[in-house]
């Protein structure tokens, strides 16, 4: 029997996306001791914004808004900020998806470039202008830039994965 | 060109209202929720910051766990790194040994001077408490440059501690738990110290940049005749940090006469800090 097959393994894929959210949030890899200058990806937005797309609500939104405090603790911001940020990322999504007919890896990608500069904005603009705390717009900038560019990579390996999760459940 | 508005409005609607099939919550009432998070925070509300506080001591431990194979990764690559520099590093101990050698002669001649001199300026000379402490996260995210050590309230942590790595000032303590801390990094943008460039004892104000090293601030590099090598030393004005505690060294000086300062510490390298509270023992 093969392991995709056996329920408790469909079960652990099917959470796949949950556990991968979690574990970024909680281990936040930067890949900051490689001391690459200026680079940094914000992973969870990435992951929010595909499965809240094509993921058929897979990835609960109750979890999305935990995940956003676990952040806020992690790296310590005010809290309640990422949760409203990546609570945003799947509005963008789910309008997306409500608006689309014909799906297209190119069109998402660039919304999703228009949805991470607003929800960077405003992200950004509250941590500054309520919390006064000050942030380097240069990191800032290649963030979101490095975020949009591997969201282009990222989105074949969540296929990838989300076929799997189709295959195993027919 | 009215259908278009009417989708555009239907799209959002369903957005934000509508549950679907597998979530139990819709967005729209998670929205609510967060932004009442958020300001009931930004007012010290009491009942978020106690949630603040469990949420803090329950995630620091599993992200410290989570975060293992990480640190096994990351720990490889700077041992591998230390093996490959081995014999470079081996000529530089060398030379920095005989220098210290010979400094350490006059040393202990002004540590005597210097201790007689400050008490009779009635200035802070000594430690209250010394804790160790274990650092249990080191995320520093690109925008906030912060660790979270084992200690906290219980062990006598307060807020405004100096923390050191070895003698090296590396930040100070801006939230406490229970049982942990977060120590806000000197390389953080929102972190100002007040410091003396020796040996014009210089007072300025170091302010971190979010990268490696520091900066000068509300210094007139010309007028005081700062050089690339001066030494940079907590200058223990506002009385939370002793004077003297060394920090850094200016690094360089840039064309528009920024001075930029180097950190004695390799902040992605601590393990084990001393979190210290200076008091006039006088």
């Amino acid at each position: 029997m093969a392991f995709s097959k056996i329920p408790i393994s469909r079960k652990i894929l099917s959470l796949g996306p949950i556990i991968l959210l979690y574990v970024s949030v909680l281990n936040e890899f930067d890949f900051n001791y490689l001391e690459f200058k200026y680079f940094s990806f914000n992973f969870p937005y990435i992951l929010i914004f595909y499965w809240s797309l094509k993921g058929e609500g897979r990835l609960s939104y109750v979890f999305v808004f935990i995940a956003g405090l676990i952040n806020d603790v992690v790296i310590g911001l005010p809290i309640g900020i990422s949760s409203l940020t990546y609570l945003l990322i799947c509005v963008f999504a789910v309008y997306l998806r409500n608006i689309t007919l014909r799906p297209s890896l190119i069109k998402d990608w660039f919304f999703f470039l228009f949805t991470i500069l607003v929800t960077s904005s405003f992200f950004y603009s509250i941590v500054i202008i309520f919390f006064n705390i000050k942030v380097n717009y240069y990191e800032l900038l290649f963030n979101v830039l490095y975020t949009f560019l591997l969201y282009y990579f990222f989105s074949y390996i969540f296929g990838y994965y989300l076929n799997l999760l189709r295959r195993t459940n027919d | 060109m009215e259908t278009n508005r009417d989708d555009f409005i239907i799209a959002i609607r369903s957005a934000f209202l509508k549950k679907g099939t597998k979530q139990r919550f819709s967005l729209i009432v998670l929205l609510f929720f967060s932004i009442t998070i958020l300001v009931l925070g930004k007012y010290n509300f009491k009942g978020i910051n106690y949630l603040k506080s469990g949420l803090n001591e329950l995630i620091y431990r599993v992200t410290f766990i989570v975060s293992a194979p990480e640190n096994f990764i990351k720990n490889t690559y700077n041992l591998t790194l230390s093996h490959i520099n081995l014999y470079n590093d081996h000529k530089k101990l060398k030379k920095d040994f005989k220098a210290l050698q010979a400094e350490n002669f006059n040393n202990s001649f002004i540590i005597s001077e210097n201790e007689m001199l400050k008490a009779k300026i009635d200035d802070i000379v000594d430690s209250s408490s010394e804790i160790l402490a274990k650092v249990l996260v080191d995320k520093q995210s690109p925008f906030l440059k912060s660790i979270i050590v084992n200690r906290g309230s219980k062990d006598g942590i307060k807020l405004g501690m100096a923390v050191l790595d070895e003698e090296f000032l590396i930040g100070k303590v801006v939230e406490v738990n229970f049982r942990t801390s977060r120590v806000l990094l000197l390389s953080d943008l929102n972190s100002k110290i007040p410091i003396s460039v020796e040996p014009n004892s210089v007072q300025s104000i170091l302010t971190g940049t979010g990268e490696k090293y520091g900066k000068l601030l509300y210094t007139q590099i010309e007028k005081f005749n700062l050089k690339t090598g001066d030494q940079i030393y907590t200058s223990g004005s506002g009385g939370i940090f002793k004077s003297g505690i060394p920090i850094g060294k200016v690094n360089f000086i840039d064309d528009s006469n920024e001075a930029y300062v180097i950190f004695h510490s390799d902040f992605t390298q601590l393990r084990l800090v001393k979190v210290i509270l200076y008091e006039n023992l006088n």
